[in-house]
């Protein structure tokens, strides 16, 4: 039927492929967000430490050696040890494993749920997103840390269940900065033509909906990632979180804070450090997404 | 093909002879929405009349324009044939059947053969999928065609039907220029192979050059699927070059309906004649010498329209007898309807 010839409308396509090279657009990055680059370099070192552990280290983090308890940093452990002999770095690197876990798993399943709830609240509207919105606020209303632990009161400690406990304070958060996106995002006319074109709720929310509010989510999710991290080791401080021997950093810092303190600091300092570079990674890391994402910021 | 077209366009401008089964019927439909006060009770203080008892009806292959300024309901009337306002009144008869009533399981099959082109091309199509799946997304929710091969096909024919490269498919559309991007609009319309399209100012947020393009494309495609098209727009020369028929509107009320020529050449309504004098004649001298009538006055809020006919307030031809009486719309020539006691 083609009646303009096919050479003419295919000469229309000119090459729109992006070739510069992966190594100029890594170093124009690092010139416009050094922060955040080196935000990332903390956060790839600790994904690095947490899967190489066993090759990084000669001992075994459950292992005590009863000759040499709170030894201090030296030549045969680096960092020292604790008050049952176990060597405080062979730790900190396994406990960058519960770390990542629980932080990653809780930002994920935290920041999905309050991605698509958030979405179809904005979508469907009216009653349904008065009273979505009204039990957010419920959520919202408790500190982060007294919400997760009730969640552990109720569940019981364990990794499963501070990952539960920290996810929930988090879908409410997601939801409300996700919902106020999504707002601005039904209105525009595809969703129309979505609808138009007689396509489901699931589809129009998850296919033409969700993906348009990928730079807030994914702004929110590099956060959660932090802040979950500090969460599991203010439970695990406080006896609710990881239970012992699991290597983990709030609860290296329980065993060292109160008794040794001034006898052998080094106990408490290093998983102490551990958790303060973690969370400023991940914080820098995020902003610089969020500048990076965020046309508005984009020319500053 | 071409000149099959150029025949067929000789014979489709004058009347509206030779179209004469019913496709939509609109029938007295109402679109008012609710001004609401209090944030836990919300109670309804006002009503905007965007749309406030409009008849029409549209026959198979004509392409009826409806013209009039912004904000007198005219997209309100075409996103309630589309059902994707619900109206608060009236009926929209397709296919014998009242479409208003439908539930959105019944509305699919009535969505295949009825689409819609929208005015913007930079936010109509979704920025995060490709060309496409953006076409071919419809054939598949729907089952059109389930074979992803076939699929690929007829993108690719859509696209070329279209005037784009099928290259285009493995684009996005910010990777695109705004008439190739409303060109995708128009293949994703197609793509349900449908009856009915509504244009809804579909060629208004383009230059004029590539409006002409588009514009051409659609008049192709109507002979080529056997389209009936609703052409919504406030561009008067565009509506005269396209439609076959041509309604007025004003303040949610259809003031005047005509074959195209009659419209253009002998307007009755008072309102129709303040706004084709509007229309700028593109020769100075003649535009210099002219006598300019314009409206006087604003348009009234649709949330308190004035009694008797809307159109009162700003008519020069008004008489007392408007303030109180609202005109209905009758038939004063064959084929030309008006809502005007005084005509």
């Amino acid at each position: 039927m083609t009646t303009v010839s096919e050479s003419a409308i295919e000469a229309q396509v000119e090459d729109l492929t992006d070739k510069t090279p992966f190594l100029q657009k890594a170093k124009t990055m690092a010139r416009k967000q050094p922060v955040g680059v080196a935000g990332l370099a903390v956060v790839i070192l600790m994904i690095f430490a947490a899967i190489f552990a066993p090759w990084l280290t000669p001992y075994h983090p459950e292992y005590n050696d009863f000759a040499n308890m709170l030894t201090p940093p030296g030549a045969d452990y680096i960092l020292g040890t604790d008050q049952f002999g176990r060597d405080i770095f062979t730790r900190i690197l396994y406990g960058a494993r519960t770390a990542l876990f629980v932080g990653f798993a809780a930002a994920t399943i935290g920041a999905v749920f309050g991605l698509v709830l958030g979405v179809a609240s904005a979508y469907f509207g009216g009653m349904f997103d008065l009273i979505f919105q009204r039990i957010m606020d419920v959520f919202m209303a408790f500190p982060l840390i007294i919400l997760a632990l009730a969640v552990v009161a109720t569940l019981g400690t364990g990794t499963q269940n501070v990952i539960i406990a920290i996810t929930i304070p988090f879908i409410p958060q997601c939801a409300r900065v996700v919902r106020s996106n999504a707002l601005a995002i039904r209105e525009i006319p595809y969703v129309d033509a979505a609808r138009a074109l007689g396509f489901g709720h699931a589809r129009i929310i998850l296919r033409h909906m969700a993906p348009n509010v990928m730079a807030p989510f994914l702004i929110l999710f590099t956060a959660f990632v932090g802040q979950a991290i500090l969460l599991e080791a203010s439970l695990s401080y406080l006896g609710m979180g990881v239970q012992e021997p699991t290597p983990a950093w709030g609860l290296m810092l329980q065993g060292g804070a109160e008794e040794y303190a001034e006898s052998a600091p080094w106990v408490a300092i290093w998983p102490g450090v551990a958790i303060s570079l973690a969370v400023f990674g991940f914080n820098l890391f995020g902003d610089a997404v969020r500048d990076t994402l965020d046309p508005r910021l984009r020319s500053r | 093909m071409s000149e099959a077209v150029s025949q067929k366009r000789n014979t489709r401008t004058g009347s509206s002879e030779g179209f004469d089964e019913v496709l939509v019927d609109v029938r007295d439909l109402k679109m008012y929405f609710p001004v609401t006060e209090g944030v836990f009770v919300p109670r309804v203080v006002a009503q905007v009349k965007a749309v406030d008892g409009v008849s029409f009806q549209v026959f198979r292959g004509e392409t009826l324009g409806v013209v009039g300024e912004s904000g007198c309901g005219k997209t309100t009337t075409g996103r309630c044939i589309l059902q994707l306002e619900k109206p608060t009144a009236g009926e929209i008869i397709f296919y014998g059947d009242d479409i208003t009533k439908y539930d959105s399981k019944q509305m699919i099959d009535v969505r295949k053969k009825i689409q819609v082109i929208f005015q913007d091309p930079y936010s109509s199509l979704n920025p995060r999928m490709k060309v496409g799946e953006i076409i071919a997304e419809p054939m598949k929710v729907h089952n059109i065609i389930t074979d992803e091969a076939e699929r690929q096909k007829r993108v690719r024919y859509l696209l070329n039907v279209c005037g784009l490269a099928s290259a285009f498919a493995d684009r996005y559309p910010h990777e695109m220029s705004g008439g190739q991007r409303q060109r995708v609009g128009i293949a994703r319309a197609l793509a349900m192979d449908p009856e009915f399209i509504i244009c809804d100012e579909a060629v208004s947020a383009l230059d004029v050059s590539i409006q002409a393009q588009v514009i051409n494309l659609l008049e192709d495609l109507r002979d080529e699927f056997d389209l009936t098209y609703l052409f919504i727009s406030h561009d008067l020369s565009v509506v005269r070059h396209i439609c076959h028929r041509v309604a007025v509107m004003y303040l949610g009320n259809l003031v005047e309906l005509a074959d195209g020529d009659e419209l253009f050449e002998n307007p009755l309504h008072p309102y129709t004649r303040l706004l084709l004098n509007a229309v700028p004649i593109p020769d100075p001298d003649i535009e210099k010498g002219r006598a300019h009538e314009i409206i006087k006055g604003e348009i009234p809020s649709p949330i308190n329209p004035p009694p008797g006919c809307v159109f009162h307030p700003r008519c020069p031809m008004a008489v007392d007898n408007c303030k109180k009486q609202i005109p209905q719309l009758r038939e004063v020539k064959p084929g030309h309807w008006v809502a005007c006691t005084e005509v």
